[in-house]
């Protein structure tokens, strides 16, 4: 109908409109589209970046092979991709309750740093004066304790005078970090700041060393599943999230409920610290936590808070991680390289969401025609 | 009169996802005329007329102004079309006087000359009979002050199409009258002028044709004198309506509420509750009106625990109920004492009294629990939170005006909104939705809310349904008061019509009812009394069957003429 349109006046070239909503199916359905299209463009990136690539082009299935390899390619590659997986899924579900309260925790990295060194401060001074077993509770205690602390600092100041959480947290991270340095100068006389392998406190491997804390990670998943769901608690976090007023005109005390959910989502992160000092590390540097409290930050989003849906997303981040240093490893390029394809498939990840919310339209197209 | 067309809109859709706006709308204005677009709330009058303004692009159609095609693809365009929009929500500075707020974001040639615009805002105020003074600050000036800066606004810019959307709802009925006679000398002027509106008094009164919209469809073009309020009524909602407001007597109205020279300020330290006091009975319905912001949501939320109060009691008083007399009283001097003031008895009807009787017998008596006493039970709910106030028993619902950001989750769906009031319930640290699973079974059948079922997030329902969900939930805990506030507001006519009905019943059951409402006919039709709050003190408080609108209408603007006189005068 808008055949003889007059072409002189000028007429939006796109313009946008809100999809209703979408079925799910549809919207997994333009997500991997996404990553696909995302691997696509890695591909040309990597023609243009990788020596290699360019003269061997036929090396291009070798390379998105790779990625697979990069995590699965022998038993202790999956054992590793399983743990790592781990970890990072275990600080994103501490993260989640914080997160439903759209209270944007962002010292996750601080927190679980926090509670290696509860756990690692309990082994350095009693370990091997007490029962190993004694040891091992008494640091999964000072972990808990420890990130609780770590987390519930910046909630009471939220709750008393409405700080901006998102600052205060970062802030602390930093603290944590220059405590943690502290220590390391007090505990390591040399001066090194390396403080090296304890010999007390190490969690018991049954079968392999990981398995415990993939266990205990899925246990986890599956308990912050229930209690965010189910359980009243869950439903306060739920509601204060949404409108702060409606849980004020139903008799919701904000300020407990912020102050209680940041208590239990610090401990988490303590949690995770205790995994990586009992389970993995056994000693601390400032760097225990290796910045995966701010990726899992981003493994939370992409999961729209969902416990069960961040193993899919931790599990996406970590395979990129492995799969893109595996490349490196192979192709010797510059160790920068896995950087750019996770940004890039990242990008289109985040990037698809928009087409998921929001429909496009051309001009001189019909009504149906959109573009996905 | 020759009538020359200003501008017409051909075949207008307009899609929001999987909604339709507006289907194949056709509508055209002519010069000199002031035309009323009216529909229910949500049926695409106002996405049609911001088609017009350059806020939406539409997906299908055209539109010609004096015949030629044009396309509107921003506010700019709009105006250098000479179409005007007055918003519902004005877009004021508030820092900035009437003409500066006037001349921004206009690209004029030559020195910025504040005193010429201040004499061309006064021409244009004279010529059409507003009264405004253009130095007075925004922050200074009344909702229809402002109201008067976004219209001369819009004609400074040389409109010759002007646009209001519901230009009356913040106003009274004094400055209702006022408005439309300017817009009547607009008219004369030769300019069009199109009022959105969903009220059909005003649409007879003032316009000279009504174009009526009914889900996104044009239903058809009328000149307002062969047509009355039946059949605008019918063409609107698509079928024959009652539209009288049922009102029956207040049934043995009993005191239940006192409230006591209430004194609240603000965050901002700005008093916004001047020494309030009312009394709100059993089994009738008491209206508050007022301009918007006059201290309404402040009021109620004093009430249900919801604000910090300066001073003021807010009694709440449960009807004459039969008490054992006991340990409270266990001192035999204060047995006696009570049993001066209130006559004891055995819950039989049989009287009990103390005389000739020795102290032992009496006390056994007591103990045993049989000796009863009617009393009022009366509970002091000043400085409770909203918890506190329910723990105490005191069943009072609360319906808020914003129904999705504080009596509702939007993204909940209906069983957990259901719970919001009563999840606590039980020593589990689990929720259990079986109970509140069924109560939103039960009012989706009582209430007839269209969803698909009781899984479906509140935020996809419609405005009505929403609010039948909110009201629901709120009827549901059996309340002694209960409170509501603009239950109506953007809801179309029959679902306005539930909510009356739901309010009724509730008052003929006992309940006492108080009523926040912006539409003066509804509010006299409705309630029994209606008070009437100004700048957050009384100014009155008048019998909802003899008094009349212009009565309320003073009330609501007294003080404020007194002060502001000046000004307006």
């Amino acid at each position: 109908m808008s055949k003889e349109r007059n072409r002189e006046v000028r007429e939006p070239l796109i313009h946008l409109t809100r999809r209703s909503s979408m079925k799910p199916l549809q919207a997994w359905g333009i997500r991997i589209l996404a990553v696909l299209l995302g691997l696509l463009i890695c591909g040309i990136a990597a023609f243009l970046l990788v020596d290699k690539l360019q003269k061997n082009p036929e090396r291009i299935g070798e390379f998105y092979y790779t990625f697979i390899r990069g995590s699965f390619g022998t038993p202790r590659k999956a054992w590793k991709f399983f743990k790592d997986l781990a970890i990072l899924l275990s600080i994103a579900l501490a993260l989640t309750p914080a997160f439903r309260m759209r209270f944007w925790n962002t010292g996750a990295e601080g927190q679980t740093l926090m509670g290696v060194l509860g756990a690692i401060s309990v082994a350095f001074y009693w370990g091997g004066k007490i029962p190993e077993w004694l040891l091992l509770v008494l640091m999964f205690a000072s972990s808990l304790l420890c990130g609780a602390v770590w987390g519930v600092i910046p909630a009471l100041f939220k709750a008393k005078w409405n700080t901006n959480e998102t600052l205060f947290t970062l802030m602390m991270n930093y603290v944590a970090s220059y405590i943690v340095a502290y220590f390391l100068v007090i505990w390591v006389p040399s001066g090194s700041s390396n403080l090296g392998k304890l010999k007390y406190g190490k969690l018991p491997s049954f079968g392999h060393d990981y398995l415990v804390i993939i266990l205990v990670t899925l246990l986890l998943t599956a308990a912050l599943h229930i209690y965010l769901n189910y359980s009243k608690h869950g439903y306060e976090i739920n509601v204060v999230g949404e409108s702060v007023r409606t849980a004020r005109y139903v008799g919701i005390g904000v300020g407990k409920v912020i102050v209680r959910t940041m208590i239990l989502s610090g401990a988490l992160c303590g949690l995770a610290g205790y995994m990586i000092a009992a389970g993995l590390d056994q000693t601390i540097t400032t760097e225990s936590v290796g910045g995966q409290g701010f990726t899992a930050i981003m493994v939370c989003w992409l999961a729209k808070f969902n416990p069960i849906g961040m193993i899919l997303t931790s599990g996406l981040v970590t395979l990129l991680d492995h799969g893109a240093a595996q490349i490196s490893q192979d192709f010797s390029v510059a160790a920068d390289f896995p950087d750019v394809v996770v940004g890039i498939i990242l990008f289109f990840i985040i990037g698809s969401e928009f087409f998921i919310n929001y429909q496009l339209h051309f001009r001189g197209h019909g009504k149906e025609e959109s573009v996905k | 009169m020759e009538k020359k067309l200003a501008l017409q809109m051909r075949g207008i859709t307009k899609r929001f996802g999987s909604v339709v706006a507006n289907n194949h709308v056709d509508l055209d204005v002519y010069q000199g005329e002031i035309l009323a677009i009216l529909g229910e709330n949500g049926c695409g009058k106002t996405t049609l007329m911001n088609m017009l303004a350059g806020i939406y692009f539409p997906d299908e159609g055209e539109i010609l102004i004096n015949g030629k095609e044009v396309v509107i693809s921003s506010p700019k365009d709009a105006f250098d079309y000479r179409i005007g929009m007055i918003h519902q929500h004005f877009k004021l500075v508030d820092l900035f006087t009437a003409a500066q707020n006037i001349i921004l974001g206009m690209e004029e040639q030559g020195r910025y000359n504040l005193k010429e615009v201040n004499t061309r805002v006064s021409g244009i105020a004279a010529k059409y009979g507003f009264h405004l003074d253009p130095q007075k600050k925004v922050y200074e000036m009344s909702v229809s002050e402002k109201q008067t800066v976004e219209i001369i606004k819009v004609l400074y810019r040389g409109a010759d199409t002007l646009i209001l959307d519901e230009p009356t709802a913040v106003l009274t009925p004094q400055e209702i009258d006022r408005l439309f006679a300017v817009l009547k000398k607009m008219k004369e002027d030769g300019k069009s002028v199109i009022i959105i509106t969903h009220k059909l008094n005003e649409v007879l009164e003032v316009s000279d044709r009504v174009a009526i919209l009914r889900r996104g469809e044009h239903i058809a073009t009328v000149n307002t004198c062969e047509t009355n309020e039946a059949q605008l009524t019918e063409m609107m909602v698509g079928k024959k309506v009652e539209l009288t407001i049922r009102r029956p007597d207040p049934v043995d109205p009993t005191p239940r509420l006192f409230v006591r020279n209430l004194n609240l300020y603000d965050e901002e330290h700005v008093q916004v509750l001047k020494n309030i006091s009312f009394t709100a009975n059993g089994g009738e319905i008491l209206g508050i009106a007022g301009i918007a912001g006059s201290g309404q949501r402040e009021l109620l939320e004093s009430i249900s625990g919801l604000q910090q109060l300066e001073s003021g009691e807010i009694i709440f008083k449960n009807p004459k109920k039969d008490r054992p007399v006991t340990f409270f009283h266990k001192s035999m001097k204060k047995v006696q004492e009570l049993g001066k003031e209130h006559a004891f008895h055995d819950g039989n009807g049989r009287e009990i009294s103390f005389e000739g009787m020795r102290r032992s017998e009496i006390r056994k008596l007591v103990e045993s629990g049989k000796v009863l006493f009617r009393e009022d039970e009366t509970i002091n709910l000043r400085d409770r939170t909203p918890l506190e106030i329910r723990q105490l028993g005191v069943h009072l619902s609360f319906v808020p005006e914003d129904r999705l950001g504080m009596g509702l989750v939007g993204s909940m769906d209906l069983t957990d909104n259901m719970m919001l009031r009563s999840y606590r319930k039980g020593t589990a640290g689990f929720l259990d939705r079986g109970k509140p699973k069924a109560l939103a079974e039960q009012i989706i059948e009582e209430l007839q809310i269209v969803t698909p079922g009781v899984s479906t997030p509140v935020r996809t329902l419609s405005g009505g349904n929403v609010q039948k969900v909110l009201v629901g939930r709120e009827i549901a805990y059996a309340p002694k008061v209960l409170m509501a506030a603009y239950p109506v507001r953007g809801l179309d006519i029959n679902s306005s019509y539930t909510i009356y009905d739901l309010l009724n019943q509730q008052k003929e059951s006992g309940v006492a009812v108080i009523f926040v409402g912006e539409d003066l006919d509804v509010l006299l039709a409705l309630c029994d009394r209606i008070l009437v709050l100004n700048g957050g003190a009384v100014t009155g408080i008048v019998d909802a069957r003899t008094a009349t609108k212009e009565e309320i209408g003073l009330l609501m603007t007294r003080t404020e003429s007194r002060e502001g006189g000046e000004a307006r005068e």
